[in-house]
């Protein structure tokens, strides 16, 4: 007995009609339940189907810290066209409880869709900002799959349901179930896919179809979130060994590598602490190739006495911190852009190192790639800045082109001849290392040591050798800087504002310029890809407007800014460097950025006309 | 891990421990520790271990320093972390022989975690804890092994804190070779260096090696040319016998000197190898393109 989801009495049927068959090219769906109602499963499976087909997607996650019990979300946007941010309003809110309902019914737009649990959720029918569809999804799935069963199953009829509602392909989604639970038994398949069938034969008030690509997508593209991005770049690169601790988030990039690195001929240790685990990546890469570690901001704090040896040693390693909110344990499941300092700077002493941070999911796969190679050619450590909003987002990209990428890190063990000076005082100032393994012909063996040390090796406590060799290791940095690109510009080149972003922000940034743009205001963005060193060209980009705002999910400090502005502002003096900032642990939204744009522009004196 | 093979010249003559002497020790004279060296050289002479694959290792400390002196590949690390850094080179370079050479603050306090795991995780490599019961390289504090009762600058009263035991807690962690010897009787030394190169596994030896400068006469009382005596590990001690182990690590000082422990378990290393080889044989030898391809075709 159907009675077309119209259980809320504002479900006339006129407004039925009138929505059915509507035509969307993009569409935000929130998930709200608890962490075992398997509603990531929900997700995962939407932004797989959509990597299928002709859609783009992407989605952002909260767990909880606890493994079970308490609430979760997912949310997934999928959208005809690129899709660059999870999205600021939700179209449709699906509540699986009261909690969820109450909890999220504020991030739902007006006009948007709530799709609830009618066994568990009563919703206010006073309220006509959003349109309700209420159905028994607790008993019709226990009702479906039959027998003994309880509600497990209620994630595959919601996915069911929102197949009908959004006209999904439903073959291709039977056959991804198929696949994904082959190997399970029977009846697990049997009951996926009468709960499913269930929720797809579900006669609902409200349907949808999307328009077709503007933007024309491939097809066929590979759906992961930015973890397994980092993992597999790791093995495209040639990383043979790691080491690491688990911490949220970054714990399943270590999983991955060690379940995958046995079949590529490597090993991954789970160390027994994170000082451990830098230390046996360096270790390792002392012994010749590039190894890596990663962690969450409590590891990298831990690191930090390592990554500092490797600077001096000038061993090449590859650090990735999936940065959560801090400081201490923090916030374990939160994201945040606020490990930025201590990636550039974290080690006492003067101890220049590599930062690069990934945008998006595709981009950290190939930003890992770049840190290995960065890493070994200029023989110093890398760290890949990612986030927890990357780590579990999960976007469609195209097929990595492994044939082409794909490289092996060679172990050079040719004999070394004479007057082999490891340190020498080079133009570009990189050391040349002869591992553990090589004959020296000359018979004298090099000590790789974190003392500071001369040409040689030798420990040299020399005043003007310290002061020879801090410039040395600083110069190759500056090597590097000089053949970096410039910052990737979003918008004119000319303007009032120019936003400045770097990581996960990208993407909110560029939609912020857009609908700025359309309101007439003029605002470009600038991406800062590489940290340390800083991109060429940056001042002169910042010369063409009259205000530069950097965006981060940092705190804006004492001052009124945060970590990349303050790095700014002491790099090029420049007071016109203002921050836009927030401490919520979540993603930015575009609304957000905007509505502190316009404040800080109105509250704020307009800056000194140029040449003033 | 493969390791491609270097295009050698003809293979060298013996090396004699001329070879392998470098910059005259930085130590102070009387150092217990430059008998352990010397030892090393003969014993790399002895069993002419290749020149290029002797790799030492070592933390922070005076004994630390001990990779300097040795004309041969080495690494000096951070304080306490020297074992995890030898942990990778031997994990991945099963054709290096790894030795780590430290202090006992370096080996029991900063360092003490990693020297658990290490041992249960039974990784290759010889281990030889200059042990001075105090700290050297900082001047004289209180060290993890000393004695109750000692003067140290951050103890001037005698210190208040149970030592800990070197031998019962490497044995409880799991290392599958654990000796004890005294720099004073260098033979002594050469024979449980030998013994614990030639065990395939984590070997482990605390050597008593005196501080002549901040703790001397520590060790007199095993060193008969002072009057003390030096007890072997009776013959008849079954070394495979942990609870036998662990009572003759109780006897008070000077206790008893040789092979404490040692059982064949098999390394970290070569279970590694185990899994690569499984892994492989399981995709068919498949290429690492043809590993990421295939996975990734499944995640469209
Ligand atoms: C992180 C860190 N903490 C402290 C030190 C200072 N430090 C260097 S060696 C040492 C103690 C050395 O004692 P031990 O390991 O027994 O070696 P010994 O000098 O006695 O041979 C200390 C405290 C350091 N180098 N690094
Ligand atoms: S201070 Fe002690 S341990 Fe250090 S070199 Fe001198 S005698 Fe040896
Ligand atoms: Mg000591």
């Amino acid at each position: 007995m159907n009675n077309g989801g119209l259980t809320n009495s504002r479900e006339d049927a006129g407004a039925v009609a009138a929505a059915r068959g509507n035509q969307v090219s993009d569409v935000v769906i929130r998930l709200a339940g608890n962490s075992q109602d398997g509603i990531q499963a929900i997700g995962g499976f939407l932004a797989r189907l959509a990597g299928r087909t002709d859609k783009d997607v992407m989605t952002f996650m909260t767990i909880p810290a606890t493994i079970s019990g308490g609430p979760s979300i997912f949310q997934v946007r999928l959208g005809t066209g690129e899709v660059l941010s999870p999205g600021d309003d939700v179209d449709v809110l699906v509540a699986f409880y009261q909690h969820s309902y109450q909890d999220h019914l504020p991030t739902l737009r007006e006009g948007g869709i709530l799709l609830y649990d009618s066994d568990h959720v009563k919703p206010n029918h006073e309220e006509h900002r959003y349109r309700a569809i209420g159905v028994p999804i607790t008993s019709r799935t226990v009702e479906a799959i039959g027998g003994t069963a309880r509600d497990k199953g209620k994630n595959m009829f919601v996915l069911g349901l929102l197949a009908r509602m959004y006209d999904l392909d439903v073959a291709k989604l039977e056959t991804m179930l198929r696949a994904y639970y082959q190997g399970k038994s029977e009846d697990v398949v049997r009951n996926v896919l009468l709960a499913f069938n269930a929720g797809y034969s579900y006669n609902l008030s409200q349907t949808f179809s999307f328009t077709t690509s503007a933007v024309a997508i491939r097809g066929g593209q590979v759906v992961t979130d930015g973890n397994q991005a980092i993992a597999y770049g790791a093995l495209a690169a040639g990383v043979r060994f790691g080491a690491a601790y688990p911490i949220t988030p970054w714990t399943s990039i270590m999983e991955i590598l060690r379940a995958e690195l046995p079949k590529y001929g490597g090993i991954f240790v789970q160390a027994e602490d994170e000082l451990a685990a830098v230390a046996m990546a360096c270790g390792a890469s002392y012994a010749g190739r590039v190894a890596l570690t990663g962690s969450s901001g409590p590891g990298l704090s831990l690191k930090s006495e390592a990554i500092g040896w490797a600077v001096m040693a000038e061993i090449p390693l590859v650090i990735v911190d999936v940065q959560r909110g801090g400081p201490a344990t923090g916030l374990p499941t939160n994201v945040e852009q606020s490990d930025l300092n201590i990636a550039r700077y974290g080690s006492h002493g003067d101890c220049p190192r590599i930062v690069i941070a990934p945008c998006s999911v595709p981009d950290c796969f190939y930003t890992t790639i770049e840190a290995v190679n960065l890493a070994r050619q200029y023989n110093v450590p890398v760290i890949v800045l990612s986030d927890q909003a990357l780590a579990t987002r999960v976007e469609a990209w195209p097929m990595p082109d492994f044939a082409k990428l794909v490289q092996e890190l060679p172990l050079d063990l040719s004999p070394r001849g004479p007057d082999f000076r490891p340190y020498a005082d080079t133009p570009d100032g990189i050391a040349q290392h002869a591992p553990p393994g090589t004959p020296m012909v000359d018979g004298k063996y090099p000590i790789v040591t974190g003392l500071e040390h001369d040409e040689y090796g030798h420990p040299a406590n020399r005043p003007a050798n310290h002061a020879l060799m801090v410039a040395k290791r600083r110069r190759k940095l500056k090597v590097l800087e000089a053949k970096l690109p410039k910052p990737e510009l979003y918008g004119p080149p000319e303007g009032d504002v120019l936003l400045i972003g770097w990581g996960s922000v990208r993407g909110v940034i560029q939609e912020t310029v857009d609908r700025a743009r359309a309101a007439g205001e003029r605002v470009s963005a600038a991406h800062l890809r590489y940290l340390m060193p800083l991109q060429p060209g940056l001042k002169e980009l910042m010369g063409g407007f009259q205000r530069v705002f950097v965006v981060e999910l940092n705190d804006a400090g004492m001052y009124g800014y945060g970590q990349l502005a303050g790095i700014l502002r002491a790099s090029f003096c420049d007071p016109k460097i203002q921050g836009i900032n927030k401490t919520d642990g979540l993603t930015f939204k575009t609304r957000e950025i905007l509505q502190i744009m316009r404040e800080k522009i109105q509250t704020q004196l307009a800056p000194a006309a140029a040449g003033a | 891990m493969t390791t491609e093979m270097a295009t050698l010249p003809a293979p060298p003559a013996r090396y004699t421990k001329k070879d392998l002497v470098a910059d005259h020790p930085t130590w102070c004279p009387g150092c217990g520790d430059f008998s352990i060296l010397s030892t090393y050289f003969k014993l790399m002479e002895k069993l002419q271990v290749p020149h290029e694959k002797i790799t030492s290792v070592a933390g922070i400390g005076c004994s630390s320093r001990f990779p300097y002196f040795v004309n041969a590949h080495g690494a000096h690390f951070l304080h306490g972390r020297g074992v995890p850094f030898a942990t990778g080179i031997s994990l991945t370079r099963p054709d290096l022989h790894v030795f780590m050479f430290g202090g006992d603050g370096d080996a029991f306090s900063i360092g003490g975690n990693h020297l658990d795991h290490a041992a249960r995780k039974n990784i290759r490599m010889t281990y030889v804890i200059m042990d001075n019961q105090v700290y050297g390289l900082t001047k004289k504090q209180t060290s993890p092994t000393s004695p109750q009762g000692f003067r140290s600058k951050t103890d001037p009263t005698g210190n208040i804190d149970q030592p800990i035991n070197p031998i019962k807690k490497v044995i409880a962690a799991g290392a599958t070779f654990v000796a004890r010897t005294h720099s004073h009787l260098p033979n002594h030394v050469a024979e449980m260096m030998e013994r614990a190169i030639q065990h395939d596994g984590f070997s482990v030896i605390e050597c008593l090696s005196e501080c002549s400068e901040f703790y001397p006469a520590a060790f007199d009382g095993a060193n008969p040319r002072k009057g003390g005596t030096f007890q072997l590990v009776p013959a008849d001690h079954d070394v495979t016998d942990e609870l036998a182990a662990y009572r003759l690590a109780m006897s008070p000082f000077p206790g008893y000197f040789g092979v404490f422990y040692q059982v064949q378990r098999p390394t970290k290393n070569a279970l590694e190898a185990q899994l690569i080889a499984d892994a492989q044989a399981r995709v068919k030898n498949a290429s690492p393109t043809e590993l990421l391809t295939q996975t990734f075709e499944r995640f469209k």
